[in-house]
């Protein structure tokens, strides 16, 4: 009950000193036209503003803030490395990715350095790794922070989980296993679906009309629990066999996943296919092949690119759940989701030893930046591809 | 370019009579079609479990059932029956409340031939289904007032920095996974303040206040991300409709920007702003099922996963046929909720 | 006395891409009371901005950067926000180029109308519906007592369009800005459109600024006209003035296309065998009839003329003929011979006899082919040639339409003008070596000294090789211009079809004689001629008939 009034007076003085600040701005700059056109709400916005950053900068000063002061400083710095990414990419290079970099907002810059990062991780692996990630070395549940005092270790960083596995080397593989996987199932979706897609928008009839209705079926059941079905089944097939049940997952996500794409692929297919270039090539007798990959193909690369990048987030998320969940990838293969259920109780020592609950946090925010960037850099894409003029 | 509008011939003049009827109409039609979708999803689901190798009995009894223990299962759970047969009968009892019987709970090894109350299917589902309701619905009256408030603000202080801010804020929402959003919380509010409790055990015979205080923090959880899509899509729609000329015309006569937004837009926005919602609320359904296993809350979603690694088959068709059903439900009615509100369909040449 | 509205040395700029581009570069405008101004220019010239700038007022990504603008001694520039919102809608009013889009569909045409008077004080909302009823009264709308309690999309076009100049005038502003109001009409209910606005600005005295593109029209409506070309003042003088004596090339070439005249060929011999013949198609798309018995022939080396109105039918005609939608009944016969009702039917030969141009270049060029890729796929398709062959028969079609190959081999559709992407269309359809050429509205989207162009270039290739066209349009100078037989359509039918000398004297058909004289003429007393002649009260009849 406190918390409300408190609120709403917080809500009241914030409005007070926008009313105060506009009558104050009018009076001082003698009616400049910028004030004296400036409506209460935007005043009441910059105020709000105001007491935002104030509030920022009071969590900072408490001793106890830890996690904030953290999150700030990694805010920082993924701003900077942003910048200094696209500055870099402003001037070197040639001339054609020079002029992309210009017109690129900060966000899609730090979008294009973070899968770029992660796509080295993942191939390279093997190579950065410190230790294997099924290798069980020394102790179980050393804590992260390399402090002995705390309880950790030097020889890892990042401390051990609780069969004694090093987590900073399964992290690394994490990218390999999870990423990995996420792309190829994309692929085999994309595959799928977008040929089914164009291949609907181009022949139409009743192809068209029977794939869509059993599109519209398969849709009508939310992904995940679709997902959680069929792997239920999936799981007596596979009789315990690990690789096996990994395969299956892939298959089946594949396919739950070709339906958004074909959705896609059909609606632009159709779009493009109503073009007169289109008709022109139709009348001139042109076949199947050459209609879809000289003449509509290229001019769906752009949204299509775009929806790539939109279903491999949502299919490395869906992909981490079922691992969260236990019935994804499987151990001993590191994998972010099955890493952060593993060390979820490392949450509890939060309150008096802030660095050991970054463990489970790791893995879950290696997964976060991932889907994060490639959001921005399809933002992006989409962005310029609809020609949005200010 | 010419814009051929002016040759549309109106042959008499129908008025306002009529339109009644033809919006019932396309309601029903659309109705209709969604029964039709969830009769279709249920034989889905059906004929999904049947892609198992040998069968159900085998499958329950395990490997060390003898072959008259498994043929007497096999009769009683008339496994023998063809596969529509089977399909139909199973749709039967669902349709009255039967949903089968639950393979965890039940012991078949001495089974008596008499099916114990607590173990059916139904049972189970009840309570958890009146919990997942319960989160839902306090997610949603969070959820929606401010992902639609801060949407239409979005777009009304467009490319500011409030705008821009809110886009990198909800772009980083709708990409974290649920998991990752509710250990934050958890640390934030459970564990490094203590306000609020980081296990969600809630029975029947709570209390209401103390039942809201163990669904807050799933709750809020599932708000972060629900809300996030809402309102990015809230901001498309009326950034779309902003750009009418017909809100340049209102401006153009002298109307101050409030009620240029009260008058003119926001009549128009209710249809695309209902049709966000109520697709949004249907992701609701499958982000439930983390959430409740992070928090162990107990609903359907704890328990569908569950089952899932219980190889529970009845329960896991069961909660998936409410998944669906709930799904189909809000796609339909986001389809007919914007219908309604569009005034073309509401009077009719 | 002072003029109501002085711009002195105006400069607007858009943004596109984070820079500013210049779309009005210093333009003078003087505007007195009760006079009536046209603003004429091509698409792109600025006259809209120009005229939403008269009123203070620019859209979004546009600014104002220098100059100032005069309203009966208000400055514009400087004034506040408010001060500006009490101006619009009762002292300045705008109506729009598309009343579709400009009435809210959410609200019925009475509700909008009496917004601005209740909001400005002018009339509370009883005296303003009165009003209301009256302003539909004058302007001639059908059942002026009920129509304001419509919704916007149970009223056509036309009378929307004057139920939003009935809006304008409902503070009885000083000043309307008309923006291409009847831009997007029929030419036939145009004339009713043009009319209503020319008595009820007259009766008011209202001063006015009329923004089009066609000089005929504003001959009617103006005092005055002005023209702009890309940003900049061409001309500016009283309209009897310009039309007789214009001083500039540009305002001379504006009339461009109505100067261009191509002789018409002599009759064919009864034993000349017609390349192109359509008898009895009746077409429907689904249940809905579109075509009905529709017969005509066209003869080698000629160019047929079909002309009507939006759903008339005629690309649908067009359609048929290609094989796009096989009729319901009736044939068309090539050289004699019966096509096959759908083209997936014909044989490549058949189709390579048959070409089509379209109107939109913007989707009819693959926007990732470059322009020797678009012309030379189909040499390659029908004729086989490849390497240095294909090159050069690509560069002597570029040749023939008058564009250098060197310069525009490689450039892709979207680094071209709109007539330039026009003459490669045509270049892709010779390149197929065809006999018969559709041109369906080609010259529709295109600005009229291009239009004259693109006009001539066919005349010369139809010289050159042969070649029969097929001309689908609705603009009847273009008729005029190039046609040796027209067929006029109307609801799916044809209502008239003969040689173009004949065509264009009477007796007609009365359709033909309503389509050719809705034609707007080069001459200020035209309109009034016309409604003479028609009567004002058969006018407004006509108009409940067909609207």
């Amino acid at each position: 009950m406190s918390l409300w009034i408190w609120l709403l007076g917080a809500l009241a003085a914030i409005a007070a000193l926008a009313w105060i600040g506009l009558w104050a701005a009018r009076r001082l700059s003698g009616n400049a036209p910028r004030y004296r056109d400036m409506s209460y709400g935007v005043a009441f916005g910059y105020a709000l503003a105001l007491a935002a950053v104030a509030a920022g900068v009071w969590l900072w000063m408490k001793p106890g803030a830890v996690y904030f002061r953290w999150a700030v400083m990694g805010f920082a710095v993924c701003a900077v490395a942003a910048f200094l990414f696209r500055l870099a990419g402003r001037h070197l290079g040639p001339e054609r990715l020079k002029r992309q970099f210009r017109k690129m907002p900060l966000t899609a810059a730090f979008g294009i350095l973070v899968i770029l990062i992660y796509a080295f991780v993942a191939i390279f692996a093997a190579w950065i790794a410190p230790h294997g990630q099924e290798a069980v070395l020394g102790a179980a549940n050393v804590v992260p922070g390399g402090d002995p005092a705390m309880g950790g270790d030097p020889a890892f960083p990042l401390g051990t989980d609780r069969i004694g596995r090093d987590i900073l080397s399964r992290l690394i593989y994490g990218a390999q296993n999870t990423v990995g996987l996420a792309f190829a199932t994309t692929l085999l979706a994309f595959f799928l679906g977008g040929s089914l897609g164009l291949l609907a928008a181009v022949v139409g009839g009743w192809l068209d009309q029977v794939l869509s209705r059993g599109v519209d079926v398969l849709m009508a059941i939310p992904s995940l629990i679709f997902a959680l079905l069929l792997l239920t089944i999936a799981s007596v097939w596979a009789d315990g066999a690990r690789g096996l049940l990994t395969f299956y997952m892939v298959l089946i996500i594949a396919v739950i996943d070709s339906t958004r794409v074909f959705r896609l692929a059909r609606s632009v297919g159709i779009g493009i296919v109503v073009m007169d270039y289109v008709e022109a090539a139709k009348l001139r007798g042109e076949g199947m092949g050459h209609l879809v990959f000289r003449e509509i193909l290229p001019n769906a690369m752009a949204p299509l690119l775009a929806e790539f990048g939109l279903r491999f987030c949502f299919v490395f998320l869906t992909i981490a759940s079922l691992s969260f969940l236990g019935v994804g990838i499987q151990p001993p293969l590191a994998d972010w989701g099955t890493m952060v259920r593993d060390l979820a109780q490392f949450i509890n020592f939060a309150a008096f030893a802030p660095m050991v609950a970054l463990a489970p946090l790791l893995p879950a925010l290696a997964i976060a930046i991932l889907t994060v960037g490639v959001n921005f850099v399809v933002d992006w894409m989409l962005h310029r591809a609809s020609g949005l003029k200010s | 370019m010419r814009n051929r509008t002016a040759a549309t011939r109106i042959p008499g003049h129908r008025g306002e009579h009529g339109n009644l009827g033809s919006v019932i109409r396309i309601v029903l039609q659309r109705l209709a079609l969604g029964l039709v979708t969830l009769l279709i999803v249920s034989a889905v689901i059906f004929g999904a479990v049947n892609l198992l190798p040998g069968d159900f009995a085998q499958a329950v009894l395990g490997q060390s059932a003898t072959p008259e223990a498994v043929a007497a299962i096999r009769t009683q759970l008339g496994l023998d029956q063809p596969l529509p047969v089977r399909y139909a009968q199973w749709l039967w009892d669902a349709a009255r409340g039967d949903l089968g019987v639950s393979f965890a709970q039940a012991n078949f090894a001495s089974f008596t031939g008499r099916v114990d109350p607590s173990a059916t299917v139904l049972a189970q589902i009840g309570p958890r289904f009146a919990n997942t309701m319960f989160l839902a619905g306090v997610t949603a009256a969070i959820a929606v007032p401010l992902a639609v408030g801060l949407g239409i603000l979005a777009a009304l202080w467009r490319d500011t920095a409030f705008d821009k801010g809110a886009n990198i804020a909800t772009l980083s929402s709708i990409s974290s996974p649920e998991f990752f959003v509710a250990y934050i919380l958890i640390l934030l509010f459970a564990v490094v303040n203590p306000v609020l409790p980081s296990l969600s055990n809630i029975f029947p015979g709570m209390s209401f206040g103390e039942r809201l205080e163990k669904t807050l923090l799933p709750a809020l959880t599932l708000t972060l991300v629900v809300t996030a899509h809402m309102m990015r899509m809230t901001r498309a729609a009326i950034l779309n409709l902003m750009a009418q000329p017909y809100i340049e015309m209102a401006r153009l006569k002298g109307m101050r920007p409030l009620r240029v937004i009260w008058r003119h837009a926001l009549p128009n926005a209710l249809a695309p702003i209902v049709n966000v919602v109520a697709l949004n609320l249907a992701y609701l359904v499958t982000g439930v099922v983390v959430v409740e296993v992070v928090f162990v809350y107990p609903g359907i979603g704890q328990l569908f996963v569950d089952s899932v690694k219980l190889r529970d088959i009845p329960v896991v068709q069961a909660c998936c046929l409410i998944f669906a059903a709930a799904y189909i439900l809000l796609n339909l009615t986001a389809d007919i909720l914007s219908i309604i509100s569009n005034p073309r369909l509401r009077h009719p040449k | 006395m002072t003029p109501l509205l002085e711009i002195r040395d105006l400069r607007i700029e858009g943004r596109s891409d984070e820079e500013w581009h210049p779309i009005i570069n210093g333009v003078d405008l003087t505007l007195g009371r009760g006079e009536v101004l046209g603003l004429i220019g091509e698409s792109g010239a600025g006259k809209s901005t120009l005229g939403l700038a008269a009123m203070g007022y620019v859209r979004d990504g546009v600014r104002i950067s220098g100059g100032s603008v005069m309203f009966d001694g208000i400055d514009l520039m400087n004034a506040s926000t408010e001060e500006k919102r009490s101006l619009l809608g009762r002292r300045i009013a705008y109506v729009a180029q598309s009343a579709a889009a400009s009435f809210n569909p959410a609200h019925k045409l009475i509700d909008q109308h009496v917004e601005a008077p209740v909001r400005h004080g002018v009339q509370d909302r009883g005296e303003s519906i009165e009003d209301a009823i009256e302003l539909y009264r004058k302007l001639r709308l059908p059942n002026p007592e009920e129509i304001g309690f419509r919704y916007p999309h149970q009223v056509s076009g036309g009378q929307l369009q004057r139920a939003m100049t009935a809006m304008a005038m409902s503070c009885r502003p000083d000043l309307i800005i008309f923006d291409e109001p009847t831009t997007a009409l029929d030419v036939t209910t145009q004339i009713e459109v043009l009319a209503a606005i020319r008595d009820i600005v007259d009766q008011f005295g209202t001063s006015a600024i009329y923004i089009t593109h066609d000089l005929a029209v504003v001959a009617q409506m103006a005092d005055r006209i002005k023209v702009l070309l890309r940003g900049d003042e061409v001309e500016t003088a009283p309209t009897r003035e310009m039309l007789d004596h214009p001083r500039e090339d540009y305002t001379k070439s504006l009339w461009a296309v109505r100067g261009y005249h191509r002789p018409e060929k002599p009759k064919p011999g009864p034993e000349s065998v017609p390349i192109l013949a359509v008898e009895g198609v009746t077409a429907a798309y689904g249940e809905q009839v579109v075509l009905n018995e529709v017969s005509f022939d066209i003869h080698p080396g000629r160019t047929v003329a079909v002309v009507g109105e939006s759903g008339s039918g005629k690309s649908t005609t067009a359609r048929v003929i290609t094989g796009l939608l096989p009729p319901r009944g009736g044939v068309v016969r090539f050289e004699g011979e019966a096509l096959p009702p759908s083209y997936r039917q014909r044989s490549k030969d058949q189709l390579r006899q048959i070409q089509m141009i379209y109107q939109m270049a913007d989707t009819a060029l693959n926007p990732r082919q470059t322009i020797a890729q678009i012309v030379g796929r189909p040499v390659r398709f029908y004729s086989g040639l490849k390497g240095r062959k294909l090159a050069a028969r690509v560069d002597e079609l570029l040749d023939q339409i008058e564009m250098d190959p060197a310069i525009y081999r490689d450039r892709l559709p979207g680094e071209l003008s709109g007539g330039q992407k026009q003459r490669v269309g045509i270049a892709r359809a010779l390149a197929a070596e065809p006999r018969l050429i559709i041109c369906d509205e080609v010259t529709s989207a295109l600005d009229q000294l291009v239009a004259e162009g693109i006009l001539k270039l066919l005349a010369r290739l139809q010289d050159e090789l042969g070649l029969s066209y097929m001309f689908i349009t609705h603009d009847l100078a273009t008729v005029k211009a190039i046609a040796d037989e027209v067929v006029v359509m109307k609801e799916g039918r044809v209502i008239e079809q003969g040689p173009k000398t004949e065509m264009f004297t009477p007796p007609h058909h009365p359709y033909t004689d309503l389509l050719l004289s809705s034609v707007p003429e080069m001459d200020p007393d035209w309109l009034d001629r016309l409604l003479a002649e028609r009567g004002v009260e058969a006018l407004g009849e006509a108009a409940t008939d067909k609207m």
